[in-house]
């Protein structure tokens, strides 16, 4: 069964591919079926594993062996990769299932369907890894995935070019993981998860000189993790890739940047707990880059007017949450805010696909509006989705958020403060951000002028059922699993998968911090309601007496032109430099070809020596002679 | 074994190519096509023969075989072990898929091209056998000849140039090696190199023995900063050419590194190690960021392969299992990558004529098949896991680390480098809208190119999830490699 799990989808991104000249259907309904297999099995698996607390490792094949350098490739099952399991395949299922619907026009569908499946395969390996390696095959497979896919329509060259910038800044961050790899490998001597968390402990006080750097051994690996972690998860400062990568179709930004590709970091994270929980210096560069994601996230999605790129900023900022709440050493309650936020956010992209496919392909919120009544259904899972990722009460977002906000109160660090602050504070700009987004969308005046308003069309049902089904997650997965996550008993869940130096602390938590964040996001949906519909000029005012800090947010805090001028255009100018002035200006200018040339103009004068007249030659003998006699007299 | 497997294998090419002489069809050069693809497949099959019977328990010499040539001077020796064996099987491998190329690329003076071909093989195949330094010498350098030819008789507008360049290079190099080997001739009364093992040669001269030896290897590997003449050698070979030369010709340097500089002078090869790895390092960085500027395919696939073979002077210049595995594994995978690449920018210069990126995009929309096969071998090249690029230069990366951090982290860049001008390439030639309206009446690649292509890319997939194969040949002659290296300097 492990195995069908983990195999099922790669046989459907191969023969679904290959099948595509069976029939029109057979690639769609081939991977879709043989996902959906695979997400039932990973429930049982799941719910298996909370009943019983029985988990097993799978050897499949030895991968390599080079001396100590040893990987399997395994299928490692464990409460936090149970859980995964379920996020991954539950979610990509409805996200083939959706795909029938959305990109019934497309011709080149199955490959569509097939990279798909073939995502959905490479996560699942990074999940079940019981090594760094097929980690990091896992982690470089999705990449793949997430390039081939972003660059679908490869006739654009904004999507071509998305595409490289994904996969480019995710290599930066692969960078980072390979050298914490190198790490471990080095000091560990092995890159087992087993055998390194085993032995974690006896480097606690190991101290090495970096660069001239005295640093913590485990500091450093977790720092260089964390950089990997970073690139895949869109942290702050490697987030550029993940607002471009909306050129892709939008249910792979459902499933791969908004579900599962992007939560591997946390996944990294929470996976090495053993490590991080052993250094608080690594553990509050997560925290801060966390809360810096967060609000900074938040503060752009505040101005964007693409429908996607605002639910892509979204997403950045609560994976933010999810690296503070990792941390305060809180890593369950990160797992729990995954675990949900894969159910509202999913939801959200595919109500966002179904709103863009209503309006033919458009994506800018300003000539939306208007369309609740002629988009019922769409409107409700919205609505749905947006209550659920404010944080509204008693939704699945709430239960999630909420925990991280308590259990950083709770770590009681100075650190700890800053993350409560900045955590009500990004809920309630999460908020007014996602209201705006919902509102103009739907309600206020229609506002598209290429197309009439009753060609505006909902979608068909193979979309709305997935939508329905998100849906329900949304509503209530949170509530029903909060116990067995977070609860009081949450270890008996966790196991060893999830380590804790310290226990977890379940104080009572002050009365106004429960409720402070509830009310601040629950006044936020009348208060935008207010500025973006009833009453647009006092906003158009704002924004025209802070012009540069609306720029500067619309602008996304001119993060991508900095790349540009420090990086991009210095690294082609190196390039340039050393191919015209290295290679052909020095190397072999003095090399081979000054070398022939020296050889021809000193072969040309000594060819010009022998002028072949007697005369002259007579005349070098004589002077010769003279000479030779001049010395022989004078000796 | 009495029957002289290793002679037959060297000599099998040459004299098929002397059939080849003989054969007279003046129309459609079917004969000479057939009897070399034949011969080759045979040499190739024989090869993996070889492979299954050789013991790779031990690290031993084995197939050896002994015949005076210059009485009490030199021998022709010949031997394998678990890391010659990859090589011979993998020249054996390219071959045949090089003469299939010829079919479509080649349009005159077949005949004589296939000639070179086979006697090119020959002398490959005599390097990774030979174990004596003369008879080393005279395939390592015989193999320039046919080189020299293929260049220079069937290469482009500039090829008289990038011939000679081409010779320049490599000869001077070699001059010192043979200079070097007259004075361990001097020293040990001897050229086998088994026997120099055992004698080892006094510390004080080895340093600059060892330094007439790199001036050689440099040059084949290439190594920064004499690697001028492969980007332009590249460019103007024709397809076969290219391939033969990036897959074969330069893992020699490689093997010779191995087989000689380290057994032979291990207190001269840990004295220059920072040399090396401040080269490679530098050929890593250096020549990555040449190939993201370039505006001809087989110049960026050139400049690609000399910060490849960075990796791998600095995997074996770690002494450690994993860098001196990780880089025979690179070769190896090297050698199958660049070939791909090679033969994927044939398929479309025998159509279009044009090397120049500017002249492509948007392929996918007219040869999909193509457009695939371009894309794994892209992936591959820039070191994605599940294809055999990713293996050898993690590995490879993994050893660095214990010796420099410095070095490990400025060559691990290299990788960052190497995804950006690959995909670069990639989309400037697969992806977007066609411009050019040429390309339109273009074909998708025909049989002989996919079969070439599709074995290729069936290998590189292959091996790259399961390398257990290649890794379990040349194991224990690496721990041999290792420990000899550590003897040697413990005994000082």
């Amino acid at each position: 069964m492990e195995y069908a799990i983990v195999f099922l989808p790669l046989i459907g991104a191969i023969f679904g591919y290959l099948g595509k000249s069976i029939n029109k259907f057979f690639s769609e309904i081939f991977t879709s079926l043989l996902v959906s297999i695979s997400g039932i099995l990973s429930i049982i698996v799941f719910w298996n594993g909370i009943r019983t607390n029985n988990y097993d490792n799978y050897k499949i094949f030895e991968w390599i062996s080079s001396g100590d350098f040893v990987a399997n490739w395994s299928i490692n099952l464990d409460p936090l990769s149970s859980v995964m399991l379920v996020v991954v395949t539950f979610v990509s299922a409805l996200v083939h299932i959706y795909s029938i619907g959305y990109m019934s026009d497309d011709p080149h569908k199955p490959r569509f369907m097939s990279y798909l499946s073939l995502f959905t395969f490479s996560m699942l390996v990074l999940v079940v890894s019981d090594n760094f390696l097929q980690l990091f095959f896992g982690w470089e497979g999705v990449g793949l995935c997430s390039y081939l896919l972003i660059g679908f329509w490869y006739k654009k060259e904004t999507a071509n070019d998305a595409a490289i910038k994904a996969f480019i800044v995710n290599r930066i961050g692969d960078f980072g993981l390979a050298i914490g790899i190198f790490l471990i490998f080095f000091f560990f001597g092995s890159i087992n998860f087993e055998e390194v968390f085993q032995s974690a402990p006896e480097f606690v006080k190991t101290k090495l000189l970096f660069f001239g750097f005295q640093i913590n051994l485990i500091t450093l690996i977790c720092f260089f993790l964390f950089i990997g972690a970073m690139g895949k998860s869109a942290q702050f400062l490697l987030h550029t890739w993940l607002p471009d990568a909306m050129e892709g179709p939008t249910p792979v930004s459902a499933l791969i940047h908004a579900a599962t590709m992007v939560t591997a970091g946390v996944f990294l994270v929470v996976r090495c707990s053993p490590l991080f929980e052993y250094s608080q210096v690594a553990l509050n560069i997560v925290a801060i880059v966390g809360m810096v994601t967060a609000i900074f996230a938040a503060s752009v999605a505040l101005v964007q007017n693409d429908i996607k790129k605002i639910v892509a900023y979204s997403t950045c900022s609560q994976l933010g949450y999810m690296f503070f709440a990792a941390g305060v050493g809180a890593y369950h309650v990160a797992i729990f805010h995954l675990f949900t936020h894969a159910f509202f956010k999913a939801l959200l992209f595919l109500g966002s696909g179904s709103v863009i496919h209503a309006f033919n392909n458009e994506q800018d919120i300003r000539n939306m509006g208007g369309v609740r009544k002629k988009l019922p259904f769409t409107y409700v899972f919205m609505l749905i989705g947006t209550l659920a990722l404010t944080g509204f009460p008693l939704l699945s977002g709430f239960y999630s958020k909420d925990a991280i906000i308590e259990f950083a109160y709770l770590s009681n660090s100075p650190l700890g403060n800053y993350t409560v602050i900045v955590g009500i504070l990004t809920a309630f700009l999460t908020s007014i951000y996602s209201w705006r987004l919902f509102f103009k969308t739907f309600h206020g005046s229609y506002n598209n002028k290429s197309m009439p308003i009753h060609e505006t069309h909902e979608s068909p049902l193979t979309m709305l059922v997935p939508l329905f089904l998100l849906g329900i997650g949304a509503l209530f997965a949170g509530f029903l699993f909060k116990e067995t996550f977070i609860g009081n008993h949450s270890n008996d869940f966790w196991q060893t998968s999830i380590f804790f130096i310290n226990e977890i602390k379940h104080d009572h938590i002050p009365l106004w911090l429960l409720l402070i964040t509830p009310i601040l996001v629950t006044i936020a949906i009348p208060l935008s309601f207010y500025y973006y519909i009833s009453n647009t000029k006092i906003l158009e005012e704002i924004k025209n007496n802070t012009l540069p800090l609306y720029n500067f947010l619309l602008n996304k805090w001119y993060i991508d032109e900095l790349y540009d001028s420090l990086f991009i255009k210095p690294t082609k100018k190196i390039g340039s430099f050393f191919w015209k002035k290295g290679d052909i200006g020095t190397i072999d200018r003095f090399g081979p070809d000054g070398i022939s040339k020296l050889i021809k103009i000193i072969s040309n004068k000594a060819g010009r020596i022998q002028t072949g007249f007697i005369y002259d030659y007579a005349f070098v003998m004589l002077i010769g002679l003279s000479i030779l006699l001049t010395y022989l007299i004078l000796t | 074994m009495n029957f002289p497997i290793l002679s037959t294998l060297i000599f099998l090419p040459l004299i098929s190519s002397f059939f080849i002489f003989l054969s007279k069809d003046k129309k459609n050069n079917f004969s000479s096509i057939y009897i070399s693809l034949f011969s080759s497949i045979a040499t190739f099959l024989l090869s993996l023969f070889l492979w299954y019977s050789l013991d790779v328990n031990t690290a031993e010499f084995q197939f050896v075989e002994e015949k005076s040539w210059i009485n009490n001077f030199i021998k022709f020796k010949l031997g394998v072990d678990g890391i010659s064996i990859l090589f011979i099987v993998l020249t054996a491998f390219i071959t045949p898929i090089c003469i299939i190329s010829c079919i479509n690329s080649v349009k005159d003076r077949v005949k004589e091209f296939l000639i070179a071909i086979l006697v090119l093989e020959t002398f490959m195949i005599g390097v990774f056998c030979s174990l004596d330094l003369v008879i080393f010498y005279l395939f390592f350098e015989g193999g320039l000849i046919p080189m020299f030819l293929i260049i220079g008789v069937w290469g482009g507008s500039r090829r008289v140039y990038s011939a000679f360049k081409f010779f320049l290079f490599t000869l001077l190099g070699s001059v010192l090696m043979l200079v070097a080997i007259i004075v361990i001739y001097w020293l040990t009364g001897t050229t086998d190199i088994t026997e120099i093992y055992e004698i080892k040669i006094p510390k004080e001269h080895q340093n600059l023995l060892w330094l007439a030896f790199l001036s050689s290897f440099a040059v084949k590997m290439p190594m920064w900063p004499v690697h001028t003449w492969l980007p332009d050698a590249h460019v103007e070979a024709p397809t076969a050419g290219s391939v033969i030369l990036a897959a074969i010709l330069l893992k020699m340097a490689g093997y010779g590194f191995l087989r000689f500089s380290i057994p032979m002078f291990p207190y001269a090869s840990e004295f220059f190690t920072p040399l090396i790895f401040s080269l490679s390092i530098i050929a890593i960085i250096y020549t990555s960021l040449v190939a993201l500027m370039q505006e001809d395919m087989k110049k960026l696939i050139a400049y690609s392969s000399v910060a490849h073979m960075g990796y791998v002077t600095l995997g074996i210049f770690t002494f450690t299992k994993q860098g001196i595995e990780g880089s025979i594994y690179q070769m190896i995978s090297h050698g199958l990558i660049s070939a791909a690449l090679f033969l994927c920018v044939g398929v479309v210069y025998d159509r279009l004529h044009s090397r120049l990126i500017s002249t492509y995009g948007g392929l996918v929309n007219y040869l999909p098949k193509y457009s695939l096969l371009f894309l794994i071998f892209a992936l591959a090249a820039l070191g994605l896991p599940g294809t055999t690029g990713f293996l050898g230069e993690f590995l490879i990366l993994t050893a660095t680390f214990q010796k420099s951090y410095l070095a490990a982290i400025l060559a691990t860049l290299g990788v960052v480098l190497g995804a950006a001008y690959m995909l670069w390439l990639t989309k400037r030639v697969i992806f977007g809208v066609t411009q050019n309206p040429k390309i339109q009446t273009l074909s998708d690649v025909n049989k002989s190119e996919i079969i070439m292509l599709a074995t290729l890319a069936f290998f590189v997939i292959f091996f790259g999830f399961y390398p257990m194969p290649l890794m379990e040949t040349f194991s224990v002659s690496v721990n041999g490699l290792i420990d000899n290296y550590q003897l040697a300097l413990n005994n000082r």
